[in-house]
């Protein structure tokens, strides 16, 4: 398994490095437009609708990929005070939706008392992006699925292909089999099951330094050889673009596919994305209760703009004036039909 | 000139070929569009018999554009060298299938 950056020490590791990567070379030397060139207006929020809160970094796995850079090597963990801070903003936020993410969320000792808190305090629509193999990786996990049945979560988890070869070297040697068993398990408790209310979900990002193809085309694909070669039922596919920053960035520097991926990037760019960018209608939450514009602001350390910085200072009044905080990474979201936490956003 | 006939950057200007006839560039692209969407067969079906297809006519754009298409669409690298024995093999065969040609050239003229 792959260490972290930050176990590396890797100068990735620093959030500063990235951003200055990132605004540098061919963005400094005139060779493609900044991020703020191109979008000629400031992104701002439209009504607050998804708290996304990020439980920690520490995972199981280590994937390539990680915009995290999540990993067991990680220790960083939202503490049970700063789930009790989320909570004072969940019984007064006109927030629906709670999106737990990590590293592993479910990995938070915490984390079923904070479901279940949230669940009192009025919450009714849950997600938790489970990586599928934390369900099989220690046996006070194997009930997750009948607690993510219990409260109706809506489980996302990331299946980069539908074949063992792709899906082990984004995500790990063995990744692939115990996330088919995964799966089938979700599924007989009747998630993904055609007219079943329990919504499984599966997240595509590409394995390497390239876009990702129709979302529509790709679901069927996926549906098609999951269930004739598994058994397997899912409800829809999103195809989530990756973005270039830290360990994915790394990659696209080792192999020197970092300024074709920019292009890339920069040409796909389409405007019409603009209006359903995520970042317009959640607020991204750290472990330590920082607030970000999306998750992956939080990565690169960019802290929201204006007054309110942390969770004890929440206030949706205030939150909504705000500029959202962008710089190159961004043309991530904004490629081909657009990407975000929920797929294409056109 | 540059120093060599094909130049990778050159297939991102492919659609400046209408510039020159407007006409026959924009309904060639109307056309070749429309080939690639699904219908009979998938989009990554048709995919796949581009990338063979670009192989035997040696396209080095064609090369260049179907291998990264079908890595989007989740098109394994199995699959690819599939599709190109596929095309090596109708290439190959081409070649072979003329042998019996020669055969009966040698068989008429021999004793």
């Amino acid at each position: 398994m792959i260490k972290s950056l930050h176990k590396r020490k890797s100068e990735l590791a620093n959030t500063s490095k990235q951003l200055e990567i990132l605004s540098n070379g061919i963005f400094a030397n005139g060779e493609l437009p900044k991020f703020k060139d191109k979008i000629e207006e400031p992104l701002r929020p439209k009504a607050l609708e998804i708290l996304q809160i990020n439980l920690g970094y520490m995972c199981n796995q280590a994937c390539a990929h990680c915009h995290v850079d999540a990993g067991p090597d990680r220790k960083e963990i939202m503490t049970k005070e700063t789930m009790q801070l989320c909570l004072e903003v969940i019984k007064k936020t006109s927030a629906h939706t709670l999106d737990f993410t990590g590293g592993a969320p479910e990995m938070n000792p915490n984390f079923r008392w904070f479901v279940e808190q949230a669940s009192r305090a009025g919450i009714t629509d849950f997600i938790v992006r489970s990586n599928l193999t934390i369900i099989l990786a220690n046996k006070k996990y194997y009930d997750l699925p009948e607690f993510f049945k219990k409260h109706n979560i809506h489980v996302i988890s990331s299946m980069p292909h539908w074949t063992r070869g792709k899906t082990d070297k984004q995500r790990g040697d063995g990744v692939f089999d115990k996330s088919i068993k995964a799966l089938q398990e979700l599924n007989a408790v009747g998630y993904g099951i055609p007219n079943s209310p329990l919504k499984l979900d599966l997240v595509f990002n590409p394995s390497g330094a390239f876009l990702p193809a129709n979302q529509n085309a790709l679901e069927k694909d996926f549906k098609k050889a999951l269930l004739e070669d598994f058994n397997i039922h899912f409800n829809n596919l999103f195809a989530i673009t990756n973005l270039p920053i830290s360990r994915f960035l790394d990659y696209l520097i080792a192999s020197e596919n970092y300024e074709d991926y920019m292009h890339a990037l920069v040409e796909a760019y389409n405007p019409s994305t603009l209006s359903n960018l995520m970042c317009t209608n959640t607020i991204s939450v750290s472990w330590d209760g920082w607030l970000y514009d999306c998750d992956f602001n939080q990565m690169l350390n960019l802290k929201l703009a204006g007054k309110v910085k942390h969770i004890k200072e929440f206030n949706e009044e205030l939150l909504q004036n705000r500029n959202i905080v962008i710089s190159q990474h961004c043309y991530g979201c904004t490629a081909g039909a657009g990407s975000s936490c929920q797929g294409s956003v056109t | 000139m540059s120093k060599t006939y094909y130049d990778p950057a050159d297939l991102k200007k492919f659609g400046k070929i209408s510039e020159w006839n407007e006409e026959l560039g924009t309904k060639f692209f109307d056309y070749y569009n429309k080939v690639f969407e699904e219908g009979t067969l998938t989009e990554r079906e048709k995919s796949l018999i581009a990338l063979a297809v670009a192989h035997t006519i040696q396209c080095p754009y064609c090369i260049d554009a179907y291998t990264g298409d079908g890595l989007q669409r989740g098109i394994t690298k199995e699959e690819m060298m599939e599709a190109l024995h596929v095309a090596a093999a109708i290439r190959g065969g081409a070649s072979l299938v003329h042998g019996v040609q020669m055969m009966n050239k040698v068989n008429k003229l021999e004793m």
